[in-house]
């Protein structure tokens, strides 16, 4: 049996983490930062994850997990790319004055 | 019975310290003004995080958090942030303050519905948890599941990260020819 807290406590933290990190997705300006508050999302998506993993005591969940980590590695790995090419453009690091793709 | 409820206890207090450092590190992710703090403070999120799936048994994907998150990819965080250097800092929000708002409102929006649906879920279905074995979590027996259950996801996963790394490698080359010209004229004279 689980010991300490129920499984509810724990999506709860994750609930909070998501909603932290689309807050800091939504308001943030600096890629940089940007970029961390996706991963903070990411990681609120794998604490329920690992939670329901251990509630219905089934692997399929921490495989998911393990999963997500890696494509936050690619992401974290393309999203880095991105910054360091505008940096060498002398592009500013303001996501609302990339507006080169626009229509 | 006695050492089953001190033990309950203790995970208790594991568990109240690292869901609050997970919480007051993520709020402290999104609101430095410095990413270098950012990331930092993001490092605490990631450790508490793995101390909460040791909580729930996830022994090998706690260890893979701290190598992968907290070893590699946040390494790879501050030598860019330390490459792009400091640099003026772009205000929080743009614009009128009305998108804040909107911001505000859509993330308790998200909050609010996520601890509803769980909260209407949680009288039924989510009071007892299942019953593990001590292999639960464990390397072997995730390694087990990665090659016979999982082996496509796993096989899809190496595919993404060689993609991302190719992907990064040609973002980050050199592209003086095509960049020269925006903002130097004399670059774009030579």
């Amino acid at each position: 049996m689980l010991l300490g807290p129920n499984i509810v406590w724990y999506l709860g933290i994750a609930a909070f983490l998501f909603a932290t990190g689309a807050f800091g997705v939504l308001v943030r300006r600096n890629p940089l930062i940007v970029l961390l508050s996706l991963e903070i999302m990411l990681n609120g998506a794998n604490l329920a994850l690992i939670s329901f993993s251990r509630h219905a005591g089934n692997g399929a969940g921490q495989i998911f997990a393990l999963s997500v980590m890696a494509v936050a590695a690619a992401e974290v790995c393309v999203g880095l790319g991105l910054i360091v090419a505008l940096h060498r453009r002398r592009l500013a690091l303001d996501v609302d004055e990339l507006s080169e793709l626009r229509g | 019975m006695l050492a089953i409820s001190a033990g309950g206890v203790i995970v208790w207090i594991v568990w109240v310290a690292a869901g609050f450092a997970c919480l007051a590190s993520g709020l402290a992710v999104v609101s430095f003004t410095n990413p270098f703090f950012s990331a930092l403070a993001l490092i605490g999120n990631l450790a508490s995080l793995a101390v909460l799936y040791l909580l729930l048994s996830a022994e090998f994907v706690s260890a893979a958090q701290v190598l992968v998150y907290a070893g590699a990819v946040m390494v790879m965080f501050l030598f860019v942030t330390a490459y792009v250097g400091p640099r003026r800092e772009p205000p929080w929000i743009s614009g009128p303050s009305w998108q804040a708002l909107a911001a505000v409102l859509a993330c308790g929006a998200i909050f609010v519905e996520i601890i509803v649906a769980i909260g209407l879920k949680a009288s039924g279905r989510l009071g007892e948890s299942a019953h593990v074995g001590g292999d639960f979590g464990t390397p072997a027996w995730i390694g087990r599941l990665f090659l016979t259950d999982h082996l496509l996801a796993f096989e899809i996963t190496s595919i993404v990260l060689l993609v991302a790394a190719v992907g990064g490698v040609i973002l980050g080359s050199h592209t003086r020819r095509a960049g020269a010209g925006r903002h130097d004229p004399e670059g774009a004279a030579g």
